[in-house]
């Protein structure tokens, strides 16, 4: 017994220096040649850092592209979904509530193209991006916020739209950041 | 065809296209045969040397098992001190505080346990020391000895009669060696490559485009995300696990994410059918589980892309299926598939809220978690599988009015005793703890505890129950994922399911290695006409058989109150 607790001490300690030290100072360094050289792609405007190109950032004005509903505000700080189940009576009234300002806030838009997307809280909370469709039914509100052609929107929202994984595996979407920024940018 | 559905497929497909030639190595690797990796031979016998290990001495499966103990138990105490004093130790840039006693007693034997159940949250719980050198060190050496306890049961098998199990350090070493190491710096290069942090910065502060003040937690976790995975531990480096963007970044990481999850789990099964040289065997056992998996996958993927029957009546569009709790660089398809191998494998890492799924999608995961064997977690899910093996052996054998034999052993009654006492083990634990949840929840609900009874559930009526259900059903299987709207950060949920947790995990495994130590000291008896042959197809039903029989009776009241009461009032 008492060989097994010294065996058991000194390997723990030989494998501590190879698993916590060794092992993620290497992965820690090759990193550094990756975008944002391992510590998160950062997103820069005029030469300031406006947000991480992976994570999703709050937009309530009419201007902008809005992304999905979040349970934690999009506070990056910190992330969690909302754990609401799909029958909790006051989970359904919040989406009926957001499908409402959706309504009100882009006018002509039909209930029945409102996609779930758009009406339901991410896992993380901090979910970069929207559908197409989620992107599709703001075109006009942002045009009309902006005074421009709808068309223009329409071509950046394809230029902002990530086709599925090599053509043919998952979902397509829409970065919700790098779109808003392209309309900045115009 | 719809890219959702080609993405799972594919991901399958790669899954058996990397584990089947990756048993074959395991197998290799633990025989002492000769492998490519031998090159790693120096590495290792520094480790024995220093560590004052002989690995050629040989172990009995006792002492193999108390070698296995004194390692944990060591792990136990050197965790929870720093758990509690993290805060007055180094490489802490957040700033985050010390645990409370109860949380760190939880957290340290969910990680020792390969659970990983979380009952903090990884962006303010937890410092990097903590992460780094407790609870990513833990997912290695907690996968590394379930792996070695497999190996050990592999032993017992490989000659006809012996006591003689090889030993036990150097099936843990060279599962770290020779699998674990090696393949989580290839995962987790590949995630840092596509955007999750590798880097030892601490938060970071920027203004967003709208003019809000948004502060980012990071860190090292490309790394831990990797061996999370890979050793089917499942805790994440962020709180919302592989559903945050920053773990979890596109499509080619959820891949790659979901399928290190499986290799191994795969692998073991393969690696026993050469290793002991019953290739069939392996391949019955690989079939039945291969089988079950499906019958949990397809009806949780028609649930969760049908989309929620609510939302429908609102009027509204689910053209993907349903999105609550989902992110959609992964979509609905990828979370479903995700969903049943993170429960029949004991992984418990997410990419979407468990919480948030449909009820009958609730049902197929706690399900598959009640089973624990559909693969299993890094090679625990084997020793899981025998225990159903050995009861359908001794049923068979009863039918058929013969004394019961797995591969030349008599089956006798010690061995069904202890396969019995672990067959009864989860469904007391998972409905004894329910039920005593249940009574404080109803009964003392103003407890002044840090989160009160009356407010520990997130979801009102039978969703609610399914809340608690699902808890101790996650930490009785050392899976660690949740139905996260529990309110679990308190006395009474630290405490009992920490107890599960670690009699779910040590049970477990030291019952199959006894019937396994014990049958293999046995008499050996060669095949005859009258043997009741194991890897027929017969018998892969007839286990199927007693897996379904032995879940079903055990837990169909419990499921029926919550998950299935959910669907039918939905």
């Amino acid at each position: 017994m008492k060989k097994y607790i010294i065996q058991s001490i000194r390997l723990t300690l030989v494998l501590l220096v190879l698993l916590c030290v060794v092992y993620p100072i290497t992965v820690a360094f090759i990193g550094k040649m990756s975008k944002g050289n391992g510590g998160g792609e950062k997103i820069t405007k005029n030469g300031k850092t406006v947000g991480y190109a992976l994570l999703g950032q709050s937009f309530t004005k009419p201007q902008y592209f809005w992304g999905r509903p979040s349970a934690v505000a999009y506070n990056a700080a910190g992330s969690a979904g909302s754990n609401k189940g799909p029958s909790n009576p006051d989970y359904l009234k919040e989406v009926q509530t957001r499908i409402d300002t959706l309504l009100k806030y882009n006018p002509g838009l039909k209930k029945s193209d409102i996609p779930a997307d758009m009406v339901t809280a991410s896992g993380s909370g901090l979910d970069p991006n929207i559908s197409e469709q989620g992107a599709a039914i703001q075109i006009q509100r942002v045009a009309a916020a902006r005074k421009i052609d709808v068309k223009k929107v329409k071509e950046l929202v394809a230029m902002n739209t990530l086709k599925p994984f090599m053509g043919v595996f998952g979902p397509s979407s829409v970065n919700v950041l790098k779109l808003n920024l392209a309309l900045d940018e115009l | 065809m719809n890219t959702e559905l080609t993405g799972i497929i594919a991901t399958f497909l790669l899954t058996l296209v990397i584990a089947i030639p990756l048993g074959k190595y395991l197998a290799k690797v633990f025989a002492g045969e000769k492998v490519w990796t031998d090159f790693l031979k120096p590495l290792e016998t520094g480790i024995y040397k220093l560590s004052g290990i002989n690995v050629k001495e040989q172990m009995n499966w006792k002492q193999q098992m108390k070698a296995l103990l004194t390692i944990n138990i060591l792990w136990l105490f050197y965790g929870f001190f720093v758990l509690i004093y993290q805060d007055k130790l180094p490489f802490n840039p957040d700033g985050n505080p010390g645990m409370t006693p109860d949380l760190a007693f939880n957290t340290i034997i969910s990680f020792v346990a390969n659970c990983n159940l979380q009952h903090y949250s990884g962006e303010s719980g937890v410092s990097y020391l903590t992460q780094q050198f407790v609870l990513m060190f833990l997912q290695f050496v907690s996968a590394a000895t379930g792996i070695a306890a497999a190996v050990v049961f592999f032993k017992a098998f490989r000659d006809k009669t012996t006591t003689q199990l090889g030993n036990f350090w150097e099936f843990f070493v060279k599962s770290i060696t020779r699998l674990l190491l090696p393949l989580s710096v290839i995962v987790a290069l590949i995630l840092t490559f596509n955007g999750t942090p590798a880097s030892y910065e601490g938060k970071d502060k920027f203004i967003s485009l709208q003019g809000d003040t948004v502060n980012v937690s990071r860190g090292p976790a490309a790394q831990m995300i990797a061996i999370k995975h890979l050793g089917t531990n499942g805790g994440g480096y962020f709180g919302a696990n592989s559903a945050h963007p920053l773990e979890n970044p596109s499509y080619l990481t959820n891949m790659t994410e979901i399928i290190a999850q499986t290799i191994i789990p795969l692998a073991m099964v393969i690696a026993f059918g050469f290793f002991i040289r019953r290739k069939k065997l392996a391949w019955t056992i690989f079939g039945v589980m291969t089988i079950g998996f499906f019958m949990l996958l397809l009806p949780s993927l028609s649930s969760e892309l049908g989309g929620n029957l609510a939302l429908a009546k609102m009027g509204i569009s689910q053209a993907t299926g349903a999105m609550e709790g989902k992110e959609m660089r992964i979509g609905p398809a990828a979370t479903a598939y995700w969903s049943t191998l993170t429960t029949v494998i004991s992984t418990g890492s997410v990419n979407g809220m468990h919480d948030s799924t449909m009820p009958l999608t609730g049902l197929w995961q706690l399900l598959a978690m009640m089973i624990n064997s559909f693969y299993g977690g890094c090679g625990v899910g084997l020793l899981n599988y025998f225990i159903y093996l050995i009861v359908a052996v001794f049923i068979s054998g009863l039918m058929v009015g013969r004394t019961p034999e797995f591969l030349g052993h008599k089956v006798e009654a010690r061995e069904i005793k202890i396969a019995a006492i672990i067959t009864l083990l989860s469904p007391f634990l998972i409905l004894a703890g329910t039920a005593i949840a249940s009574y404080i929840f109803t009964s003392h609900g103003n407890a002044a505890w840090a989160v009160q009874p009356k407010n520990w559930l997130n979801n009102p009526g039978f969703h609610g129950f399914s809340e608690m259900l699902y808890e101790v059903t996650s930490s009785n299987a050392n899976n660690g994922s949740g139905f996260e709207g529990l309110g679990d950060n308190n006395i009474f949920w630290n405490l009992s399911t920490g107890i599960v947790i670690f009699l779910g995990r040590f049970l477990p495994i030291i019952g199959p290695v006894a019937i396994a130590g014990l049958l293999g000291a046995k008499k050996f008896i060669p095949e005859s006409a009258g043997t009741l042959k194991t890897d027929t197809k017969t018998f892969a039903l007839m286990t199927f058989a007693v897996i379904l029989v032995l879940n079903a009776l055990s837990y169909f009241p419990a499921l029926a109150l919550g998950p299935l009461a959910e669907y039918f009032t939905h």
